[in-house]
């Protein structure tokens, strides 16, 4: 079986991928996708909050897949559900099976890999204590209570306060149980500050920040945990313990891109964010290869998955069957307090006309600026922000005029602007 | 004065409503703030998500939604009604299931075509 | 009235029961778990010992090299993960070189093939993670590592397989002695016996009890363990020890059959062998020691932290006798490490003590000495075609991170020995075993179960008894 495009992941960023392709005049597109629909974790997202870059409008979850598998429905891209891929090749053949068509090879001029990402689980943390049931993660719980209708708990104490975490925090009580607090080991939050405000300050639930679970007890089902404060090296302060009776614990620790497949393809992975080093295109190190959405670094807002999918889609129409060019390539590193960038790498001889970079910060910072430096120090480009948290990602667009003046590697860094904190 | 996040869009900006100004709003970047703003303090509103119950479907469950923000108060009492719902599929994504929740003019919308 | 009955289905019962299915026997098993392998066998180190560790002339001494040497052939005929990979015991200076010295006569003593001392550089040519100040090392080149609890399972079904009987959930509470006979107290009725095996591991000395003699003191020690991701499986290519230190013994660094690595462990002593918590101490410390042997450990790698308890007594060595209270049970105790890799050794060594008891032994005509499992990832593209063919459910991958499908999960389900919990599944078909933990993979796991078993989803545990997971509907259902 062969296509010019093959999306592995049928998530918000397959679907757009799919749809940017066949807009730009892709006709020969495949997406796979394991489970037995798509819209990928959008299905058990059913808060609102989606879509108002993309739509103007606050969409839920489902609502939001659902324009997106509508939109499709105008073109001929074939959908694979309930198929896993196995492997992709260097040479862009990607094994797959299926109880209804069996192992099949689909050679593909392209591939984008949208395979999204996985929670964090209690072993990468290693909170101490009993091993008994009742501890989930805060994405597993979200599919029970949202999808398949049970509710996992009554009394319930949330780990960490990611976006997930926050949310089944307003899911969990509005269902009738009772939320009893949500512990982060960080002094700030790792979610959007609109959900503290709606799901635990709406719903009197304590927030502890520099805190975290130092103990889970109980045999069979979790009876009790143990919450003390941490100091600066995140280790918890002696003294400072405290305990919660509850029958639930929920972990929203964090996520991590899920690229199994891009490893054992060779695809080259950047240890900042656990995804593929990607160029202005969204193209991986193997030619015709591209990522994007949460397997290439962990969103906080879908819109953003969406147009960085639509690139990525758009990229591999036009680059499907043909090998990609050669030529001049800028480097982008990350600087002081900024975790990495995507892209990576930028072909500069390759057609746009501003890059859109994208990064995470790894501190809480008031009015600073953002700094866009070459290798001599030369000040490409500045912007200002009022306030930056590692919780919500940022953004910046350099003109490529400014870019292509650079004197070798150009660095993103962020700094504090210095009237604001002597406040 | 009142000091507030904005939860309107995933911006959180960070308001001034001042009760003695007539809830005037600062520190917003778009006019949606500045209703939040007021309203929040004067007869805050939320939009409700949750699931009511669905037979004939691949799944137990369907996503639903206030199609409006609901005054805050209410919340508890719509999630009552949403639990007692019972609905057949075909349900259509936008469907109404619920009119005119507590006369607020709020209706309970479906969010998928199930 | 049973022939003999064994009391504990961890590695050592289940050895028990494997080579004396192969008698005209009728056998009974008693787990006091809902499932087999729920003690020691599912948390220790997964390690075949090669033997130069236990003093000469002991049983333990005799019975690990006898079981490490019968190791590879019976998983190949049980089809259990096995592999032959050779330990290392890293030294760190002069001291430790003595140490290394008496472990390699200790083992030529103990009959142990192919040991061999070497410098900290050819141990670092063998296994480049090594840390610089690794100066010598003693290499065994029979050690192993292995699924002990798939050895366990596989051993169980196949006793099952052959005629032997199971109970779980089947704790022995009473004993009493008749004339000829026992007739065992449990949780799932009285069962009448003419010989019994106590090899209830660390609650042995529990039933040991029920006989009115006590004849040792339990001395449980537990131990904690990170199991790292796949992504640091390749940074120990043997089982990598430590000389001991005033410290304590050192903890082990080892590829798992599984492909992670896994990382510990400590010991420190407990009453009960419930006590399974990990404590933020202990994993510091496991950690902190971890960090001589190799290299790059990073422990935001971990997916899971354990605890396991050994199950040691007062008495140095194992102890298989006759017990002292009562003439017509066996001991097998105080079976701590290196118990796995003995395990098939002590199986054998029972048997002759029950000989000695007067138990008479008559080979079956037929015996099942093997078992297959398919594991569909292992198989080629053309096996795997075939196999969904067979069977569409082989083409349904329910466990991502481990590629385990459908219809090897539901093979596992009705295997001899069933699951009855999704950690049930998972130690047979490895759904959940993988960096997720069971996140993507637990509802639907537990969907299948519930269909399988025609229980409702209420019921499906995550593990043991009581450990449940869904509490009720949502929209007021109330299906508790």
């Amino acid at each position: 079986m062969k296509y010019d495009l093959v999306i592995i992941g049928g998530g918000p960023a397959g679907l757009s991928a799919a749809n940017a392709a066949w807009e730009d005049g892709c006709r020969s597109i495949c997406i796979v996708e394991r489970d037995r629909e798509l819209g990928g974790i959008l299905n058990q997202c059913i808060h609102n909050g989606f879509g108002l870059h993309y739509f103007k409008e606050e969409l839920t979850g489902p609502e939001y897949a659902g324009r997106f598998i509508e939109m499709l429905k105008s073109t001929d891209v074939e959908v694979r559900i309930d198929t896993m891929v196995l492997e992709i090749t260097e040479q862009k053949e990607v094994h797959v099976i299926s109880a209804a068509n069996g192992y099949e090879v689909l050679e593909a001029g392209a591939v984008v890999l949208a395979m999204g990402c996985r929670e964090r689980t209690r072993g990468a943390i290693a909170i101490p204590g009993t091993r008994p049931a009742g501890v989930f993660t805060a994405g597993t719980a979200q599919r029970y209570l949202n999808i398949e209708g049970y509710m996992v708990g009554k009394k319930v104490v949330i780990l960490g306060s990611g976006d997930i975490g926050l949310i089944m925090a307003r899911r969990m009580t509005l269902e009738g149980a009772e939320v009893l607090a949500c512990v982060e080991v960080m002094p700030y939050s790792g979610g959007l500050t609109r959900n503290i405000v709606q799901c635990l300050n709406d719903f009197n639930i304590p927030l502890y920040l520099s805190h975290t679970i130092t103990d889970i007890r109980g045999k069979d089902r979790v009876e009790q945990v143990e919450v003390a404060e941490v100091g600066p090296d995140r280790r918890p302060i002696p003294g400072t313990e405290m305990t919660f009776d509850c029958d639930t614990v929920l972990l929203s620790v964090g996520l991590i891109p899920e690229n199994e497949l891009s490893r054992s393809a060779g695809i080259t992975m950047d240890p900042r964010t656990n995804g593929p080093v990607v160029y202005e295109n969204m193209e991986t190190s193997i030619p015709g290869v591209f990522a994007c959405g949460n397997v290439l670094h962990v969103h906080d807002l879908v819109d953003f998955v969406t147009a960085e999918a639509a690139k990525a889609g758009k990229a591999a129409a036009s680059l499907a069957g043909t090998v990609s060019e050669e030529g001049p390539v800028l480097e982008l590193k990350n600087g002081p307090v900024v975790g990495y960038t995507v892209p990576q790498q930028v072909h500069m001889h390759a057609d746009f006309k501003v890059l859109e970079v994208f990064f995470r910060v790894r501190a809480v910072l008031g009015a600073c600026h953002i700094y866009v430096r070459d290798e001599e120090g030369n000040q490409i480009a500045t912007f200002s922000r009022e306030r930056v948290a590692p919780g919500e990602m940022e953004t910046i667009k350099i003109p490529k005029v400014l870019l292509a003046k650079a004197k070798g590697a150009v660095t993103v860094s962020v700094e504090e602007d210095q009237e604001e904190s002597k406040e | 004065m009142k000091h507030l996040i904005c939860i309107t869009c995933p911006k959180g900006c960070h308001l001034q409503v001042d009760e003695n100004k007539d809830y005037a709003v600062t520190g917003n970047n778009c006019p949606r703030g500045a209703e939040y703003g007021r309203n929040e303090l004067l007869h805050p509103v939320r939009v409700l998500t949750s699931t009511v119950r669905i037979t004939g479907a691949a799944i137990p469950r369907l996503p639903v939604k206030t199609d409006k923000p609901l005054p805050k108060e209410r919340m508890f009492d719509c999630m009552e009604l949403i639990n007692g719902l019972l609905v057949q599929s075909p349900v259509q994504v936008g469907q109404v299931l619920a009119e005119d929740l507590f006369g607020t003019g709020v209706n309970l919308v479906a969010c998928k075509t199930l | 009235m049973y022939d003999i009955t064994i009391i504990g289905c961890g590695v050592i019962g289940a050895s028990i029961a494997y080579s004396l299915s192969a008698y005209d026997l009728k056998i009974l098993i008693l787990e006091q778990e809902n499932d087999i392998a729920m003690g020691t066998t599912k948390a220790n180190s997964a390690i075949i010992h090669a033997g130069y560790d236990p003093e000469p002339g002991t049983l333990i001494a005799k019975l690990n090299v006898r079981g490490s040497e019968m190791m590879e052939e019976l998983c190949r005929k049980l089809s259990v993960k096995y592999d032959r990979i050779g330990s290392l015991v890293l030294g760190f200076n002069e001291q430790d070189r003595k140490h290394l010295e008496k472990l390699y006569d200790n083992g030529m003593k103990n009959g142990v093939p192919g040991l061999k001392i070497l410098t900290g550089d050819e141990a670092r040519e063998r296994d480049p993670h090594l840390t610089k100040a690794v100066t010598c090392a003693l290499y065994a080149p029979t050690a192993a590592i292995i699924d002990p609890w798939g050895l366990a399972i596989a051993e169980a079904e196949t006793a099952v397989r052959n005629g032997a009987e199971l109970h779980c959930s089947a704790k022995v509470t009473g004993l009493e002695q008749k004339e000829k006979s026992v007739v065992l107290h449990t949780a799932a009725g009285d069962f009448e016996t003419r010989y019994v095996i106590n090899c209830a591991g660390g609650w042995a000395g529990e039933i040991c009890a029920l006989t009115g003699k006590e004849e040792w003191e339990s001395q449980l020690a537990r131990g904690e363990y990170y199991l790292m991701d796949k992504s640091s499986g390749s940074l120990a290519k043997h089982v990598i020890f430590q000389c001991p230190t005033e410290k304590g013994k050192g903890v082990l660094v080892a590829p798992t059959v599984h492909g992670n690595l896994i990382v510990g462990p400590n010991a420190a002593p407990v009453e009960d062998p419930y006590c399974r918590e990990t404590t933020l101490a202990g994993l510091d410390e496991v950690a902190e020691a971890s960090r001589r042997s190799i290299d790059g450990i990073d422990l935001r790698q971990c997916i899971r932290n354990f605890a396991g308890v050994r199950a040691i007594i007062s008495e140095p060595d194992f102890v298989i006798r006759p017990a002292a209270g009562c003439p017509c049970m066996l001991h097998v105790a105080g079976i701590k490490s290196p118990g796995l890799s003995a395990a098939p050794a002590i199986a054998e060594y029972a048997i002759e003590q029950l000989q000695a008891m007067g138990l008479s032994f008559v080979k079956k005509d037929s015996w099942i000495d093997t078992r297959e499992q398919i594991r569909f990832k292992e198989l080629s593209q053309e096996e795997k075609q075939e196999m969904i063919r067979k069977d569409p459910r082989y083409g349904r991958v329910i466990c991502r991170c481990e590629t385990i499908t459908e219809g090897e999960i539901v093979a596992a389900i009705h295997s001899p020995v069933p699951p009855c919990s999704i950690d049930g599944v998972k130690r047979r078909a490895g759904a959940g075993m993988g960096r997720c933990q069971g996140g993507f993979c637990g509802p639907r796991v537990l969907e299948i179960l519930a269909r399988e078993l025609g229980i409702s989803p209420f019921d499906v545990l995550q593990d043991g008894e009581g450990t449940k997971l869904l509490i009720s509907e949502t929209k007021g259902g109330t299906a508790v």
